[in-house]
């Protein structure tokens, strides 16, 4: 929250928006699980903050005491008419058992790693377009030129959709990122160009069925039925707020390491077999996802008195930084063999779009190293990182090099 | 030795068959499954304690 009064203490009064927290979360984060591993905040209504590993992992399995009725936090709560029964408003992500396993079985397939690997020409193509777009200047974006484009055009081939909609399919993808939290009347108002350009997508895979997403989704059926055309909305909604800043933020991440630790660019450049390694760092030093569950009745969890309805922030990228689980939690170590990393989550809720982010993430550094093996920060002072629950940076200007 | 999977305790998180790609695989879903009975020999051993250790979810039992 812009207008709010900036934190003194994070241990009684914890915000994720605010501008210390942005910044630079990991002092903050060491700090608590040093003096207060469940912090609170009457912020947002109320809520606790897990700052360790073995509470962000405790929290995540336990859906009895948790619910994932919503997974972003807001000033208010969903109420029973935001969701109807059984679906929800993005299911599986907001479903809890017994529903969420049939949601989920719904999509799973979907993107498991055979039918994502098969991606990867289009996504290497993808990426060299655009650093093709860059070429010639000594200064480029990598998040406003690069990361950023990444994801939607990625996720634009898999639905199907066509190449010369890219734009049109960018400005959808911001409505529905802008309007995500906003009050349901108003998101159906926004949500109205997108839906109908949707509509007319899906109408067109109905009369000309393909090997894609959307002809997948139209054509998947649960307990027997296929699915209404508003469920199969519903989840595309989905696919593309959970898929989109996420990744650009892991690959943006990654490349702004890389831009100040000429070392490990070096390495990667010169031992190509190191990538899978790697990445499982970079997710796990700058996991940029952080979810919310909601206290689903007054319990005490470690001392603390939750209450109905109060917020829990999971902290992933905190519990990647835990040195009760990770030696030498704070160091990037680019060749680190056991990782146990929980970027993507734990438990039911883990990341059903893990295959396809690794895979972008992957082939988006390739190429971008393949390009430019030698570059650095144009300006660290400049680089802006994405406030809330999504971290990663936003502008990202990197000098090229020769 | 045995290698398993626990199919209650595996989330999909895939560390497993990318890192021994010969001793584990994926199901239609994206869950870990191992390769045939599992027996290990001393040379996948190492390998299948390493995929052990990546497994977030700890579904991985490794038996004498």
């Amino acid at each position: 929250m812009t207008d709010s009064p900036l934190v003194q203490d994070f241990a009684t009064d914890w915000d994720h928006s605010d501008p210390q927290w942005v910044a630079d979360p990991y002092p903050i984060w060491d700090d608590l699980r040093q003096r207060c591993p469940v912090a609170h905040t009457e912020r947002y209504g109320g809520g606790w903050f897990p700052a360790t590993h073995a509470g962000v992992s405790e929290i995540a399995k336990d859906t009895e005491n948790f619910t994932s009725r919503t997974v972003v936090i807001g000033n208010g709560r969903p109420t029973e008419l935001d969701l109807p029964a059984p679906i929800g408003v993005a299911p599986p992500i907001t479903s809890d058992p017994p529903f969420h396993a049939i949601a989920r079985r719904l999509i799973l397939p979907a993107f498991a790693p055979g039918p994502i690997n098969a991606l990867e020409p289009m996504i290497r193509e993808l990426c060299s377009k655009l650093l093709d777009g860059m070429a010639g200047a000594d200064v480029v974006n990598a998040g406003t030129q690069y990361a950023q484009y990444i994801p939607p055009g990625v996720i634009r081939g898999m639905l199907g959709f066509p190449e010369e909609d890219i734009e049109l399919f960018l400005e959808f993808v911001h409505i529905i990122l802008e309007g995500i939290d906003h009050p349901e009347e108003e998101r159906i108002v926004e949500f109205e160009p997108v839906e109908k350009y949707f509509v007319a997508q899906m109408e067109d895979h109905i009369d000309n069925p393909r090997d894609d997403l959307t002809s997948y989704l139209l054509n998947v059926e649960l307990e027997g039925q296929k699915l209404a055309m508003e469920h199969v909305f519903g989840t595309m909604v989905l696919i593309l707020v959970a898929g989109i800043d996420t990744t650009w933020s892991a690959v943006g991440s990654a490349i702004w390491h890389l831009a100040h630790h000429p070392d490990d660019l070096e390495r990667l450049v010169n031992e190509p077999d190191l990538m899978p390694v790697a990445i499982e760092e970079f997710l796990r030093f700058y996991a940029p996802v952080t979810m919310a569950r909601l206290v689903k009745h007054d319990m005490e969890y470690q001392g603390c008195p939750m209450k109905e309805d109060d917020w829990i922030l999971l902290g992933f990228p905190a519990a990647n930084r835990d040195p009760v689980a990770f030696k030498d939690a704070d160091t990037f170590i680019i060749d680190r063999a056991e990782n146990r990393h929980v970027a993507f989550g734990l438990g039911i809720h883990r990341c059903a779009g893990s295959n396809l982010a690794r895979l972008e993430m992957r082939v988006a550094i390739e190429e971008f190293i393949k390009r430019y093996p030698r570059f650095e920060l144009a300006n660290s002072e400049v680089v802006t990182w994405a406030p809330g629950q999504i971290r990663g940076p936003r502008n990202l200007p990197i000098r090229i090099l020769r | 030795m045995k290698v398993r999977i626990d199919p209650d305790i595996c989330q999909g998180q895939g560390r497993c068959f990318s890192i021994a790609p010969g001793i584990f695989d994926f199901d239609d879903l994206g869950n870990g499954v191992v390769i045939g009975d599992g027996a290990l020999t001393s040379d996948t051993l190492e390998l299948a304690r390493l995929a052990q250790l990546n497994c977030p979810e700890h579904a991985i039992f490794i038996e004498e």
